[in-house]
């Protein structure tokens, strides 16, 4: 596994960004709604996430940590 | 300390240089471009001191909030009009609680009025002048002595309390030049306020605001400026009175006004009408206890301004019915003569039946 | 596993209040990497407008100084003036930088004075639900322009950081956007060189930021993207506007 990521699903607002531009299709929407009413998005670890923190350059509410090998 | 003869516009540069005044922003407007002059020439190349003349009179003070809000004693200055552009400045000073003076040596009113002396601003300064329940401290000199004095004094109250703070002369006392004494040198090193947001050097960070969304926040921070405001009304009243123990009919008076009541009184008593004066020196906080104290002695009150009748309601609020008010004003900027207000006050006082001194 | 991407030190733990996929939040984190990139957190101090942004104290971890609307410029004049030390910023919208406060910008621009302001270009008055700005595109539609914006009525897109690059004082321009990763990066060296343009005394510096406003343009996230990708750089080009800090 090169790379994985943790969302804080309490911050997520299910704007869909990180999902939009995740080169790897490693994150989804989940079933899950948050606190905030938002539904959440979760990442599916299938082994492609490289840790290239596309996604967390793009989410606005700092709730994804990039985690590289 | 040798007297120098300075006019009133220049008395407040040298008394605000002397008070470690470190900043000063101003904007160009006629009775008051004398004192923006003197501190381009003798503040602006002080070392640590910085002097702007700004693109407004609101860019100005909001400059003033800026500067003030680092920690350091700031000025600006203007007239009426320009006055009124700073009022949303001046409210957000005050809801902040930043120490700044400024000073309104103010003109013909209403509109661009006349660059003559008046009064009219009183209403203006004494109520906030801008939106929310707010005062600021008003001084009215009647001298550039008292210019001097009350420039230094401005800069302590506005530090003792952390209140905006308005010198509120006139055109006349701008103008005019008298012998004045400074008692201060100015302080080696330029006083800087603690609390003052520098960064967060050491500290954590902190914020200077005024918005808030929850009402009841707002209301405390409302509550807690009225508490203040309750202590320097007992402690910062400030009213000189003349002649007053015997007088029957008190004048009561503030500003330039004061001095051509008081050759108007000389006149009076000359003629054994027992007339006495009361000068309001600080404006906000009004001097009401003194108002009621002449009231145990005598009814008979005569208020007399350059305007159309504004500290009169202060006058009448302050006696509460327990005395009989009269007015006389001239607005606009005629400047009455003392022989005029002679004219009229003794006309109130046979009017009214007081007795002569033979 | 190494930790490539966290939290930056100058952003507090707060939650953003921000709309789902609002440009404030991503040029909130950028400011704050740069912050702590530069070790400025005990240096700076941040001007918020009354605005989306006016709870910007909640989430920059420095100090912060709210201004009245549209007197950033004045404000971080006085401050900068009483202490030069300070590295100042202002953070304003579109209708406080170039509406309201138009005249304030201008002069502080022209004197040079050695602040930083950040230019968040959301083509509407957000916080107040929607309203034209200064930057509003023609035709488009806003609650004040429901007809969508006519230039006969309403006037054209004011191009105010093209203008400020005529006036002597400003040293450094640059328009991105928080519209795209590469973007996002290229805002960030953009806030970054005019941060250091400011530490090296050299004038005026700007860093005018394209940002989404999904909920008042009435488009989701990535719509609001592609739209200032497509739409908003053909009136509001990105790239550096002036630099003549010979760096």
């Amino acid at each position: 596994m090169k790379g994985y990521i943790e969302i804080e699903e309490e911050l997520c607002k299910g704007c869909l960004l990180c999902l939009a531009f995740c080169p790897k299709e490693a994150i989804a929407v989940s079933e899950k709604i948050n606190a905030g009413g938002y539904t959440v998005v979760s990442f599916n670890g299938n082994g492609a996430c490289t840790g290239c923190a596309v996604c967390a350059l793009v989410c606005p509410e700092v709730a994804i940590e990039v985690y590289r090998a | 300390m040798p007297r120098i003869l300075l006019s009133g516009n220049s008395a407040i540069g040298e008394g605000a240089i002397r008070a470690g005044c470190q900043c000063y922003f101003g904007y160009p407007i006629t009775p008051q471009n004398e004192l923006t002059e003197y501190m381009a020439t003798h503040l602006s190349r002080r070392k640590g001191c910085s002097f702007i003349q700004a693109e407004s009179e609101l860019s100005a003070i909001n400059m003033v909030y800026g500067a003030s809000v680092a920690g350091v004693r700031v000025m600006t200055s203007s007239s009426s009009p320009g006055i009124s552009l700073k009022q949303e400045g001046i409210s957000y000073l005050a809801a902040c609680q930043l120490p700044a003076v400024i000073v309104n040596m103010s003109r013909g009113g209403p509109g661009l009025g006349s660059i003559s002396a008046t009064q009219s601003d009183y209403f203006q300064s004494t109520r906030g002048g801008g939106h929310g329940d707010y005062r600021t401290i008003v001084l009215a000199p009647s001298s550039v002595q008292e210019l001097a004095d009350l420039t230094h004094r401005a800069f302590d109250l506005a530090d003792r309390y952390l209140i905006p703070v308005i010198i509120l002369g006139d055109s006349m006392l701008g103008q005019m030049m008298e012998p004045v004494e400074f008692h201060h040198e100015v302080p080696r090193r330029l006083p800087v306020r603690d609390q003052a947001l520098r960064g967060a050097h050491g500290r954590a960070s902190r914020f200077v605001k005024t918005f808030t969304s929850k009402p009841t926040e707002l209301e405390e921070i409302n509550w807690s400026l009225f508490r203040r405001y309750r202590l320097i009304e007992k402690k910062e009243t400030t009213c000189e009175s003349s002649l007053v123990d015997d007088a029957e009919l008190v004048v009561v008076a503030f500003g330039i006004a004061a001095r051509i009541a008081k050759g108007a009184i000389r006149k009076a008593r000359s003629n054994g009408l027992k007339v006495g004066l009361l000068r309001p020196v600080t404006l906000w906080p009004f001097p009401s206890e003194q108002v009621k104290k002449t009231a145990a002695r005598t009814k008979h009150f005569l208020v007399f301004e350059m305007n159309m009748g504004q500290m009169v309601e202060d006058v009448k609020l302050a006696l509460d019915g327990a005395g009989e008010v009269g007015f006389y004003g001239r607005p606009g900027g005629v400047i009455p003569t003392p022989s005029e207000v002679f004219r009229v006050v003794s006309r109130e006082y046979y009017q009214r039946g007081l007795s002569i001194e033979r | 596993m190494k930790q490539v991407y966290r939290r930056p030190h100058s952003l507090k733990k707060a939650p953003f209040h921000y709309c789902p996929g609002c440009g404030h939040s991503i040029a909130h984190r950028v400011i704050a990497e740069v912050i702590d990139e530069m070790n400025l957190q005990d240096k700076v101090i941040g001007i918020p407008p009354p605005g989306c942004s006016v709870f910007a104290y909640h989430y920059f971890d420095v100090d912060m100084v709210e201004s009245a609307h549209g007197r950033g410029a004045a404000v971080a004049t006085g401050i900068k003036r009483a202490f030069p030390q300070a590295i100042v910023f202002t953070y304003q919208g579109d209708g406080d930088l170039a509406a309201i406060g138009t005249a304030e910008t201008i002069h502080a621009a022209n004197r040079g004075e050695r602040i930083t302001a950040i230019f968040i270009n959301n083509a509407v008055y957000g916080m107040t639900g929607g309203q034209m700005a200064p930057t509003t595109l023609l035709s488009q539609k806003t609650t004040t322009t429901p007809y969508g914006r006519s230039a006969q009525l309403e006037g054209y897109p004011l191009k105010i950081s093209e203008m400020l690059a005529l006036v002597k004082g400003t040293v450094y321009i640059e328009r991105t956007a928080v519209s795209s990763p590469a973007n996002i990066m290229k805002t960030k060296k953009a806030v970054r060189k005019a941060f250091q343009t400011q530490i090296d005394d050299l004038g005026f510096s700007l860093v005018e930021i394209l940002s989404p406003c999904p909920v008042n343009w009435k488009m989701a996230p990535l719509e609001a993207w592609q739209w200032i990708e497509k739409e908003m750089t053909k009136e509001f080009p990105l790239g550096v506007i002036k630099d003549v800090t010979g760096k």
